[in-house]
């Protein structure tokens, strides 16, 4: 499920490999979640609109922890720098009815200043790469 | 301005400055520059970690120069800087979680202070009108206010909580010594001295209940009188609020803060920077990429004034504007900063 081809938009093919691992600093980092197991992206989680240069990400989480949620969205954003025009405005969001803190989760998402100063954040920036550069074990 | 004279209206890109390596967050012009001879000075932080002064040429001239380059002092965003009203430093707050004071020193600027406290990010700065009083905020939630003191010393004088979330700005009223701030948790609130204790607490909170902002407010900007106040937030409103001015100065209603006229309908992505000019303009750079302009309309009540859109200046930039700064001495001079790297400098005319 974690693979969403955005090709037929010309640019770069958007996958998030199967195999990413995220682990969870509160749980025991003995044993990584991965991505799939965490977040639900299929091909119509993603909303692309060209002429207006946007476009929305909708993903749902399925463990209902908020701290990951957060870091399963700056992963997104991170990937998607690589691959996007950086014309083109990106919004994140939780599936509706996903969420407890849907409206909170939104918000923290989708605050550029706060996305920001998270990845500069050293321990954060640390996770997201792990997650996005690891291989399967 | 007449109705025909505002229909011609437009403003001109002057110039596009480059330099900074990261996106480009806030603005600051000179206070002492840009009339009377002295070109006109202009400040800009980044997410290059540095803050570069540009200067215009010559007075007459539009083109700007890079002046110099401070780096090396925050390791992290800079996030906001601010002049003191003489000129004379600039201070410059930091994703570092520390604000630095800067002065100029021969063609070099060298830091003359740090100000440490905050728990993490410092988002914004600003001086008095006196330049006596120093405020800050941050994501720690907390607004400090610093006393400036000879010799480059700056006290803590209090630690203002009551936010419940982020503080984006501060920013101080420029008649009377009262502190604004506001905020993700969608509020703006209203600090003042208590007149025996020296205390200082949050007189007002103007939140939903006062016809507020429904998501994070980003910033606010006075009008040259001081008796109204403009806010923009992520809900894609711009807000007008009042204050019966007489009251204010006097010592007396610095909590009584009104809503006046909210614009809505003009934004379709969240707001980032609004700022009054001293004519009577309203910018707005926001999310869209686009500077819009409003004025206040002719013909409406005292009690309830109405506001026009001017001007929308489309793609003014590549990518987010984070903020539009008019110069508080040049006319009709608007300095804008982006996502995208660059400031560009405008002319309405």
């Amino acid at each position: 499920m974690a693979s969403v081809s955005l090709s037929h938009h010309h640019f770069n093919v958007l996958r998030l490999p199967a195999n990413l691992k995220m682990v969870d600093d509160i749980r025991d980092p003995e044993h990584p979640y991965s991505l799939e197991q965490l977040s639900v992206l299929s091909e119509d989680s993603i909303t692309v609109d060209d002429k207006l240069g946007r476009i929305l990400i909708t993903f749902t989480p399925t463990i209902q922890h908020c701290s990951m949620a957060n870091v399963i969205g700056l992963c997104i954003r991170v990937k998607l720098k690589d691959c996007v025009p950086s014309h083109y405005k990106v919004d994140i969001k939780v599936a509706p009815g996903s969420h407890a803190d849907e409206e909170a989760v939104n918000k923290q998402l989708n605050d550029k200043e706060r996305v920001a100063a998270a990845m500069e954040n050293p321990n954060l920036r640390q996770l997201v790469d792990e997650c996005l550069h690891s291989r399967e074990l | 301005m007449t109705q025909m004279e505002e229909e011609r209206l437009k403003l001109t890109e002057i110039q596009t400055l480059e330099g900074h390596t990261d996106r480009v967050w806030g603005l600051a012009w000179n206070p002492s520059t840009g009339a009377d001879g002295v070109p006109a000075v202009l400040a800009s932080c980044s997410g290059d970690k540095t803050v570069r002064i540009w200067q215009q040429r010559s007075p007459s001239s539009t083109s700007f120069d890079c002046k110099a380059v401070l780096e090396d002092r925050h390791n992290r965003t800079v996030r906001s800087c601010a002049w003191s009203p003489s000129g004379k430093q600039l201070a410059t707050a930091s994703f570092d979680a520390t604000t630095a004071i800067w002065e100029q020193n021969g063609d070099d600027f060298e830091c003359v202070s740090t100000l440490e406290g905050h728990e993490n990010e410092v988002k914004s700065v600003s001086w008095n009108a006196s330049g006596s009083l120093l405020a800050t905020c941050s994501r720690d939630k907390c607004v400090w206010i610093w006393e400036v003191l000879p010799g480059n010393e700056y006290d803590c004088v209090s630690v203002l909580q009551g936010h419940t979330q982020d503080v984006k700005m501060v920013q101080w009223h420029p008649k009377v010594d009262v502190l604004f701030s506001c905020s993700y948790d969608n509020t703006i609130k209203v600090w003042a001295e208590d007149g025996d204790s020296d205390d200082w607490s949050c007189v007002q909170t103007l939140g939903e209940s006062s016809s507020g902002h429904s998501s994070t407010v980003w910033a606010l900007s006075f009008n040259e009188t001081g008796d109204k106040m403009v806010t923009c937030s992520d809900d894609l409103t711009i807000k007008v609020w009042g204050v019966d001015i007489e009251r204010l100065l006097s010592g007396d209603g610095t909590g009584s803060w009104r809503h006046l006229c909210t614009m809505s309908g003009y934004h379709d992505r969240t707001i980032f920077s609004v700022h009054w000019s001293r004519e009577g303009i309203i910018a707005t750079g926001a999310a869209d990429d686009a500077i819009r302009l409003f004025s206040e309309s002719e013909d409406h009540s005292v009690d309830e004034p109405s506001y026009r859109l001017l001007l929308k200046k489309e793609k003014a930039h590549g990518m987010d504007i984070n903020s539009v700064q008019w110069s508080p001495t040049a006319n009709r001079l608007l300095a804008s900063a982006s996502d995208d790297g660059t400031i560009k400098i405008w002319k309405l005319e």
